[in-house]
């Protein structure tokens, strides 16, 4: 294992992040921010309590995942498909590095990122709203899983990707939809059954489920499946790595 | 004689499409010395390289560096390997020292500042360390990529066309640093279309051409072996045709009527230049001056690329 390599294209990637320090933060916060006022002060206040829960706490942890979620996989799309773009990928071919290192490194990045946004924008929910986490440890569990598998994904669509337009193709047409139709605003019980079933395969569902219940001890589903799913996800997306570097799929000439 | 630090054999590259970018190359680089990949575009010189780097997966075929499998030992390998490529892929908004740092630490290397202060130094880097690359002219771009190359003290040191666009004075620098660091005990092999750098500056030279390596020979015996003379018989007198008692030897008259031009292979065992001469003398012609010209290597190089026999200079 070489540990200088991950080190190095960590610290790297880590650097650009802290470049742009400003623009990293304060979008998430203004977002976070605006969706308090319109969801959660607007709206919410007709809307009351779901499942006991008042609405405006009620919408956190979909919140923190939606962000969560969109950080990690640009995040780290964005930073293996820059090297591609500009041809410094061949530097990182050619170092003594197996796709471990590589994946470590800027993964390991990007998830930092989105983890630390994450708590930014959690830092912002208690400026509007009265909050108290019930499994503070379970809720960072679930958090860091998330930023992880999530940056796995980001990860193989930078690889996939060979224009800026693919690069926010999937972001925009399967994970935001994805994030807002998986009860990130809602619970799944308000919807018709034939649609809760739907949803049961929607991925998220259970991200956000198991997240929820670290902050009230409410679930949609299970918390076993909720975290089964997860590691089923990260699974899968570490063998899909895995077979790309073995193959070298769109990376290799 | 030890064993080479490169060895290639049987490479084999086929792309999806079908094309083969090599076409079975054999090939050892010897510890210390500067090998010039000498080839038209297209002749496989990029691809051999990437193949040897790890850029591109062979199809068939072994690669050892320092004695250890490029595919099953890759990082030990590897890690004796510095590439310089031929597009200048650099980080933009990175710090000259920090992107040279970079390539430090995926080589697996500890830090070093003070190793990289030097090796921008010999670079004439040095004053440009905290300068962002995007600041940067072009020669010093490269000058980056090599200090990149040379961030973790590598044995073998590619240089994929290192002069391409670049104007004669950065050329002229760019040979001293290669020949600055063969002293310091590095191998270095460099592809170009250049022939003037390869004369200049290789030891031995290979030719590529269509996926497969022509031929490899020390600089020199290759323009001894191959070279062709012409010798110029400058007359006093202008002359319209080359006389009829002449006529039994390989001769062509210059332009201006004032000399006759001889070609000759100089490893026929008889040249013919005492015949030659002494029949201009019973001739009646009176002999103003002699000289003779080598031919070039890219005379060499260009009959080679043809796949057509040299003809004789007119």
């Amino acid at each position: 294992m070489n540990l200088a390599a991950i080190r190095a294209i960590y610290v790297f990637e880590m650097q650009r992040f802290f470049r742009t320090l400003a623009q990293s933060v304060v979008s998430p916060v203004l977002s976070t921010s605006l969706y308090f006022v319109v969801f959660g002060a607007a709206i919410g206040s007709r809307i009351e309590t779901v499942e006991g829960i008042p609405y405006g706490a009620f919408i956190v942890p979909g919140l923190i995942m939606l962000t969560v979620l969109t950080q990690a996989t640009s995040n780290a799309s964005f930073g293996i498909y820059f090297p591609k773009f500009i041809g410094t990928i061949d530097e990182i071919l050619s170092a003594p590095l197996s796709f471990i290192e590589i994946t470590f490194g800027f993964v390991g990045a990007a998830a930092t990122k989105a983890l630390f946004i994450g708590l930014i924008t959690l830092a912002t929910a208690f400026f509007f709203v009265d909050l108290a986490i019930l499994h503070p440890v379970w809720m960072l569990v679930f958090l860091i899983l998330t930023c992880v598998s999530f940056a796995l994904l980001g990860f193989i669509i930078g690889i996939w990707a060979d224009n800026f337009e693919k690069l926010q193709l999937v972001p925009l047409l399967v994970i935001t939809p994805l994030v807002f139709l998986g009860g990130s605003f809602y619970s799944i019980s308000m919807l018709p059954p034939a649609w809760q079933t739907v949803t049961l395969f929607n991925p998220v569902v259970y991200l956000v489920s198991g997240f929820r219940w670290s902050f009230f001890g409410e679930v949609d589903v299970a918390i076993e499946l909720s975290v089964a799913m997860i590691l089923l996800f990260l699974a899968l997306c570490l063998g899909t790595i895995w077979w790309i570097f073995r193959t070298g799929w769109k990376l290799r000439k | 004689m030890t064993d080479p630090i490169v060895s290639v054999r049987k490479l084999m590259k086929r792309y999806g499409n079908g094309f083969e970018a090599l076409k079975g190359v054999d090939l050892d680089i010897e510890e210390g010395e500067i090998l010039a990949l000498l080839g038209p575009n297209g002749a496989g010189k990029t691809t051999l390289i990437s193949a040897i780097c790890g850029i591109t997966t062979p199809t068939e075929g072994t690669i050892t560096v320092g004695g250890h499998d490029t595919v099953r030992d890759f990082r030990a390998a590897r890690a004796l390997i510095g590439l310089v490529p031929q597009e200048i892929n650099l980080e933009p908004f990175e710090p000259v020292a920090g992107t040279v740092a970079f390539s430090r630490g995926l080589f697996g290397k500890p830090r070093n500042p003070k190793l990289i202060a030097r090796v921008l130094d010999s670079l004439s880097l040095g004053d440009k360390a905290t300068a962002r690359v995007r600041e940067l002219s072009g020669g010093m771009k490269r000058r980056v990529l090599i200090a990149k190359a040379l961030s973790h003290e590598p044995r073998v040191l590619f240089l994929d066309e290192p002069t391409a666009g670049v104007d004669v004075e950065l050329r002229r620098g760019m040979w001293e640093i290669v020949a600055d660091l063969k002293r310091q005990g590095v191998t270095i092999i460099l592809t170009t279309h250049y022939i003037e750098e390869a004369e200049a500056i290789a030891d031995r030279i290979a030719i590529i051409d269509a996926g497969r390596i022509l031929l490899v020979e020390e600089k020199a015996a290759l323009m001894a072996r191959m070279g062709q003379k012409v010798l110029h018989v400058a007359l006093t007198s202008r002359l319209e045709d080359v006389p009829k008692t002449l006529s039994s030897y390989n001769l062509s008259l210059s332009e201006d009527g004032r000399s006759l031009i001889y070609t000759y292979d100089t490893r026929a065992a008889r040249t013919g230049v005492v015949r030659l001469l002494a029949a201009i003398d019973a001739a009646g012609l009176q002999v103003a001056d002699v000289t003779t010209q080598e031919s070039s290597l890219e005379e060499i190089f260009v009959g080679l690329t043809r796949h057509e026999p040299k003809e004789a200079v007119a």
